[in-house]
């Protein structure tokens, strides 16, 4: 090429072609189809299992190639600094999506089920509609949807399982904490130590979690079905259960890697980059504890 | 950096270039994969357009002629679905894609690899949303908003068409994470933030809008996924939920995004221009302040889709203020670009010509829409064609002019050929002659009382609905001299030099015509850019 005579520094980075981009396109493809073809009571619901299998492959070939290629040497400052705002806009967009779920619960909770309820102009609600209802949060609607045999349900008290739930996150996140400047200061040991500290936790809370749902689901008549508390309590919870287990997933994959020896003091952006989702779920229950469960 | 100036020269266009289909389906060229954005938009675009065609067709007359009304249903709401997710939105990505590397004097994007993906989602989400049309119950007929109820009440096609929508938008958030990344990241030294051409700046603030809300649509459409089949009560009254609860979610999304298909174009325009008044931009950084202005103002705004819907007095009159206050920053993008024209020596090229129809016509679409902010006004044209004719002002003589003028601004720097501009020029003046055939009529139509989304009508509307339809059929055929004309260009084009329009300013004109196919291997040097950054 004319630039070798460019200083290295100055030359930009760019990737080879890759074929883990267009597996990742299939496999989301298929099981996309898959759920359709399910949900619809179709032949070929099982697409989606092969297409989950390939999604993973895809994710390990994906990961395995830009660490290979990252512990060769082969970027600059530059493509490290290209994963961090990625990694920061990623974040970002699932803070959306979740900003969604609860701006569904503040809309239902403050404007919908007191409209029911006949509040202000809404009087017609009362006098012709649902004479009966009582707008009190937590419910089902006037129409009592789910719940146990005569429509009633129990919610879970914050200061329970809840309430040690996060306990358990948060020590998990001054755990990942300490694993970092552990990182950062060389001590190898005490960083495989917290970072273990740290999926294990995560693994605790999943499991906490399971084991109230279970209670949920088959003593307090709480179900998904549940009317507007519910839906909401349990797309909420279910859609960070579902993170803190991705993030878990990521927790314990660089900590094979610290056991294989990667990461120095000054390049781990992986690590970062799974420390900065930590906490984002983090940040999510504490917003999930206080507005789901305590107030 | 001074130190390379020689790197003009460095720009070989051979190395490393696959062959083959492995060239586009592995690519991680910025170029190939822009290529293949605009190539997937054009044939969405021609898709879109037919189903549009057939609306207008069934509506050439009162009465019941072609199709039955539950298909005429499905084209009004898959029309819009593919001319907005499958037509303008990758077309912008295609263009950001194209020049953004080459404006700011990177190689490529910042995540090449991402790029792939994010570009290869969508076939694959359009064959799940195509897919509808032949499954039983078919395509979804509840207009692209998907208002539930009546969304729910659709077919087997309900799952494709969430699923769709949840690949679109991850294709549109990673896209978009990329651009945010490439311009933060990959900015040759010397180009500061505030030396970047409009049409980069314009797209940072999109790509901000795309990642901010994109996610807000998937998480409604979630919820409308599990009030169908998992027995959540979102948006149902009984259970405490709301169905205008959906309209606000959506809603949020929903106004960003038609923000998301305008604000590159204003930065197109602000590029065209310039170019052929010969002048610098008039206003710079008021143009930048205004588009971040209006990114802002975008998310507040939303519930003027929903006047008629229901909501406390004191939110209407938010919504409204808030509505006509972005007619501000807008009218200093007017203002800058009349400004800029203003003792200029104009000449009108064919991308030029497209500029200034987008001037006069999109802001017609900007005057509907202020009447439609007023909310009593609003009581009286809320789902009538007046709307109809509103947003296709904005979209089409708006945002797809500005990409077609885009094209022809910028095809002889991507294949180094010269298109003919005599036949370019008839493509304008058809579509810009038979854009308001189409669309103006249905201002009367709307005035009148004619509701959008329905497949007959009563007589009195007979003579308008006559007249945008045969407006319909010669735009749309118009259309097919773009590809013709590209097509032209590409096989047996003059060859264009490197500064293809004389007085263009930008770093993309300091390439080699065709631009190498990786763009800058090495910054830029700072004479470069500072020749290239003079808007
Ligand atoms: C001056 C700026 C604008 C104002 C004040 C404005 C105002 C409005 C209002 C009030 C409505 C709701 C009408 C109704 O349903 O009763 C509306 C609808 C719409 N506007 Fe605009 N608008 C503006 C610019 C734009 C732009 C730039 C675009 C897109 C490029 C756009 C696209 C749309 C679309 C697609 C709809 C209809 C959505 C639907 O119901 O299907 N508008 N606009
Ligand atoms: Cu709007």
């Amino acid at each position: 090429m004319a630039t070798a005579h460019a200083p290295a520094a100055d030359k930009y980075y760019v990737p080879h072609g890759s074929h883990w981009p267009i597996v990742g396109s299939v496999s989301l493809f298929l099981v996309m189809a898959g759920a359709v073809a399910f949900l619809n009571d179709w032949a070929g619901g099982w697409a989606f299992i092969p297409g989950a299998l390939l999604l993973a492959t895809m994710f390990f070939g994906w990961f395995h190639d830009v660490i290979g290629e990252s512990r060769s040497g082969a970027y600059n400052h530059q493509v490290d600094r290209s994963f961090r705002m990625g990694m920061m806009w990623f974040i970002f967009s699932e803070v959306m999506f979740f900003a969604a779920f609860f701006g569904a619960l503040f809309y239902a909770r403050s404007l919908a089920v007191p409209w029911i309820g006949g509040e202000g102009v809404k009087v017609f609600n009362k006098l012709l509609l649902w004479p009966n209802y009582d707008p009190a949060w937590p419910t089902n609607g006037p129409a009592r949807i789910g719940g146990h045999e005569d429509g009633t349900f129990q919610i879970i008290p914050a200061f329970g399982l809840p309430a040690l739930n996060t306990a358990i996150l948060l020590t998990s996140g001054v755990t990942i904490t300490i694993a970092h400047h552990a990182l950062q200061a060389g001590k190898r040991t005490q960083l495989k130590i917290f970072l273990a500290a740290t999926f294990v936790l995560g693994f605790l809370f999943v499991g906490l979690q399971a084991e109230e749902y279970a209670h949920a689901y088959k003593e307090l008549g709480l179900r998904l079905s549940t009317g507007i508390y519910g839906s909401t309590f349990f797309m909420l919870t279910g859609f960070h259960g579902l993170h803190v287990t991705i993030g878990a997933i990521m927790l314990v994959i660089i900590w094979l890697r610290t056991l294989k020896g990667h990461f120095t003091p000054n390049n781990h952006f992986a690590f970062e980059g799974v420390a900065w989702y930590w906490h984002f779920v983090d940040v999510v229950w504490l917003g999930l504890f206080i507005f789901v469960y305590w107030i | 950096m001074a130190t390379h100036a020689h790197t003009d020269a460095v720009h070989d266009d051979h190395d490393h270039k696959p062959h083959g289909w492995r060239r586009w389906v592995f690519s991680t060229n910025h170029k190939d994969i822009g290529t293949m954005y605009l190539v997937f938009a054009c044939t969405m675009f021609f898709v879109g357009g037919t189903m549009a065609l057939i609306i207008r067709a069934e509506l050439f007359e009162p009465g019941l002629q072609f199709v039955d009304p539950q298909f005429f249903n499905s084209m009004t709401a898959m029309h819009a679905l593919v001319m907005i997710f499958g037509a303008i939105m990758p077309a912008w990505v295609g263009l950001a894609n194209w020049l953004i590397p080459m404006q700011i004097g990177a190689p490529d994007m910042a995540l090449p690899r991402l790029n792939n993906l994010s570009f290869w989602i969508l076939p694959f989400a359009f064959m799940l949303l195509l897919g509808t049309l032949f499954v039983p119950g078919g395509a979804p007929a509840g207009g692209w908003t998907m208002y539930p109820p009546l969304a729910l009440q659709a077919g087997d096609s309900f799952p494709m068409m969430i699923f769709a929508i949840h690949l679109m938008g991850a294709s549109s958030i990673l896209g978009a994470i990329n651009v945010v990344v490439t311009v933060m990241n990959m900015r040759a030294p010397g180009m500061n933030l505030l030396k970047m051409p409009l049409f980069v700046w314009t797209w940072l603030i999109t790509a901000y809008l795309l990642v901010a809300v994109m996610p807000v649509l998937a998480g409604a459409v979630t919820m409308l996924l599990t009030d169908h089949y998992f027995g959540t009560s979102f948006f149902a009254a009984s259970g405490g939920g709301d169905p205008v609860m959906f309209q606000h979610i959506f809603w949020f999304f929903g106004h960003p995004e038609v923000y998301i298909m305008i604000l590159p174009a204003f930065g197109v325009v602000s590029e065209i221009i310039p170019t052929f008044s010969r002048k610098p931009l008039f206003g710079y950084e008021s143009m930048v302040y205004a588009t971040a202005a209006i990114g802002f103002l975008s998310f507040i705004v939303w519930a003027h889709h929903m006047f008629t819907v229901g909501m406390p007095l004191a939110g209407q009159l938010f919504f409204m203020l808030a509505t006509m206050l972005i007619s501000v920053p807008t009218g200093v993008k007017i203002f800058n670009w009349c400004a800029t024209m203003t003792r200029g020596s104009l000449t009108f090229e064919p991308p030029m010509l497209f500029a200034l129809a987008f001037l006069f016509l999109f802001t017609i679409g900007g005057f509907s829409g202020l009447m439609l902010a007023i909310v009593p006004a609003d009581f009286q044209y809320q789902d009538s064609y007046f709307v109809v004719a509103h947003f296709h002002y904005v979209l089409v003589p708006g945002s797809l002019f500005a990409i077609v003028g885009a094209v022809y601004y910028w095809l002889p720097k991507w294949v180094g050929r010269m298109y003919d501009q005599k036949l370019a020029k008839v493509h304008f003046w058809l579509s810009a002659i038979f854009v308001n055939v189409l669309f103006f009529p249905q201002h009367f139509l709307g005035l009148a009382g004619m509701p959008r989304r329905i497949p007959d009508y009563a007589t009195q509307f007979a003579d308008w609905n006559m007249v945008s339809s045969i407006g319909a059929f010669g735009f749309g055929f118009s259309q097919l001299l773009l590809p013709y004309i590209i097509i032209k260009c590409v096989k047996s084009g003059a060859p264009a030099p490197a500064r293809a329009w004389d007085s263009a300013h930008g770093l993309e004109w300091e390439l080699p015509s065709p631009a190498p196919f990786h763009s800058w291997e090495t910054p830029p040097s700072a004479a470069v850019i500072a020749r290239g950054a003079e808007h």
